[in-house]
């Protein structure tokens, strides 16, 4: 059980997200970072469809009410226990009665808290992601409030190993190890993402595709789950074209009349009447979550081809990890 | 049928039947969504019907063992719908929706109907009297994108959104009638507002709407409506 003493600027409950209600309008959503998501929950022994609490720029200040084994992955939202900086990307052990406070973000956007069982709220449609918009999901459909308790489901066989080993007197307790470097994201304050052509590609003028592809874009403040606004130069159409509203997905890169382009995130609505100049390789998702206000993107051209052999060896190295920390403890 | 095929980002892809808005499109979007229900293969996670496409949402991880995911994905496509045909016209199922027309309720009523020259009953009449199809669920959950709207009471769009439209408003916006299911930020000409939910979370299907569906509209009064509400609001 934990309680919230102070709110962060947005936190909420998110899984990997809503599934098979898209045809009826009802928004996919989840982890906006699926890797800093699934990452978490491997460490505390979860699966990693379990929920995890989504914090961003600034974090909140919790209170464990019972003894707990968590993870903190993502984006560097200076999380302390009594002063001392929490270790990310391994698992620590949270003694009863103890208040974990996170800070304003040093480096990324978003941070995950992975708890040792996951976040208990109500499934609604076959998920426990938040969507605030609809009051869908998560606690009562909405970002956490000072006072809100959320409940934690029982650990898994593996994370009582991993709590017996590291408990502690001290009100924490982390792991004398983390992941290894290869896994972890490089946060900074420019990322170059990989994009395939998106379906309208083609529609767009010369000079738009090239300027595109050659020349830094800006995130904008008027970012959140729903999409990224960034700043460039801006993008036009060869011949002005009504189109045909058609699905959009996370990573779609949609190009309104005014030319500034919005790229759509984890609460993206279902479907979109805007031309697609790119669409993001999943596996730069990570990425874009970790971009904030300010940041710069640098798209650079993949293809589908390789854009899938990039996901299928994240995935091999998931596996690789998820081995790992099961040796760990075994 | 004759369909493409095109990639929408590295986990989706797009089955086109047309670039029309037109009835074969729609008989053929639903032909292929029969087809995928009928299916259902365990690498599908989820499908998107809209006017002229259905957009499929696949399992990745199924195909990494494959040299090329994305071809496989299509092969197993085309495998899927092969001899899928044009549905057949149908009994589409007719849902009746009470809306009170103007007032708090549809603030907008009376520029919709100097728009067009016309009175505030004239635009009632013509806006029940149409002959409206569900094209298209999305947007926002369990918002109906309707066709047949007449003419001669469109209207464009407001300067400047509102930020807020109560939910179950009914509005216009140039040749389209709709209704958000939710409150949101909105550009529409509300006319009205109905005190049926189009949006139900806790059931299965969650939306009172679904593609194909006929409409008709029909006028209620205020009391009627809190009725309806039954304190609901």
């Amino acid at each position: 059980m934990i309680e919230i003493s102070k709110p962060g600027l947005h936190d909420t409950v998110q899984d990997l997200g809503r599934h098979g209600y898209q045809t009826f309008g009802v928004i996919a959503g989840g982890a906006m970072d699926p890797y800093a998501h699934r990452i978490a929950n491997l460490l505390v022994g979860n699966e990693e469809t379990e929920a995890t609490l989504e914090m961003t720029l600034v974090g909140p200040r919790l209170l464990f009410k019972e003894d707990g084994l968590i993870a903190i992955c993502g984006g560097d939202l200076t999380p302390t226990m009594e002063g001392l900086p929490v270790p990310m990307w391994r698992p620590v052990f949270i003694r009863k009665g103890s208040e974990l406070r996170f800070g304003a973000t040093k480096e990324g956007c978003r941070a995950y808290l992975a708890v040792a069982g996951g976040l208990d709220v109500p499934i609604v449609l076959g998920s426990r992601s938040t969507y605030v918009k609809a009051g869908l999901g998560g606690l009562d459909g909405r970002a956490l409030i000072k006072g809100d308790v959320v409940q934690v489901m029982s650990a898994s066989g593996l994370a009582e190993v991993m709590k017996k080993r590291l408990s502690s007197d001290a009100s924490f307790r982390a792991a004398d190890w983390q992941i290894a470097q290869k896994f972890l994201p490089t946060l900074s304050n420019h990322y170059e993402i990989r994009v395939m052509r998106g379906r309208q590609y083609a529609l767009f003028d010369e000079a738009s595709r090239h300027r595109f592809w050659n020349e830094p874009f800006t995130v904008s403040s008027q970012s959140d789950r729903m999409g990224y606004r960034i700043n460039g130069p801006a993008l036009h159409l060869e011949e002005a074209e009504e189109m045909i509203s058609e699905a959009v997905t996370y990573g779609s890169i949609q190009v309104p009349a005014d030319g500034n382009p919005i790229i759509l995130a984890a609460d993206r609505q279902t479907t979109g009447g805007y031309p697609k100049i790119g669409q993001l390789s999943s596996i730069d998702f990570t990425k874009l979550a970790q971009a904030k206000a300010g940041d710069q993107l640098l798209f650079k051209e993949v293809t589908i081809e390789e854009s899938h052999r990039l996901f299928t060896k994240q995935e091999m190295n998931l596996k690789v990890l998820l081995a790992a920390i099961r040796n760990r403890f075994s | 049928m004759k369909f493409t095929l095109s990639p929408l980002g590295d986990q989706a892809i797009v089955i086109e039947v047309g670039k029309k808005i037109d009835i074969s499109s729609e008989r053929k979007v639903k032909a292929i969504v029969s087809r995928l229900e009928a299916g259902s293969p365990s690498w599908m996670i989820e499908y998107i019907p809209a006017y002229t496409t259905v957009t499929l949402i696949y399992a990745l991880q199924e195909f990494s063992k494959e040299d090329s995911p994305y071809g496989a994905v299509c092969e197993r496509i085309r495998e899927l719908l092969k001899d899928v045909k044009e549905a057949k016209a149908v009994q589409q199922k007719i849902v009746n929706i009470p809306v009170v027309y103007g007032g708090e309720y549809g603030p907008d009523l009376d520029f919709v109907a100097q728009q067009n020259g016309l009175t505030v009953d004239e635009v009632i009449e013509i806006h029940t009297s149409g002959d409206y199809t569900v094209y298209m669920i999305g947007f926002a959950p369990g918002f109906p994108f309707i066709g047949g709207m007449s003419e001669r009471i469109a209207a464009p769009r407001r300067k400047t959104p509102r930020l807020k439209i109560p939910a179950r408003s009914v509005g216009i916006a140039g040749m389209q009638t709709g209704v958000y299911p939710i409150e949101t930020p909105g550009g529409w000409q509300l006319i009205g507002r109905t005190p049926l939910e189009l949006f139900l979370p806790t059931e299965d299907p969650p939306s009172l709407l679904a593609a194909g569906n006929k409409i008709k509209f029909y006028k209620i009064t205020s009391e009627e409506y809190e009725g309806l509400r039954g304190g609901a609001d």
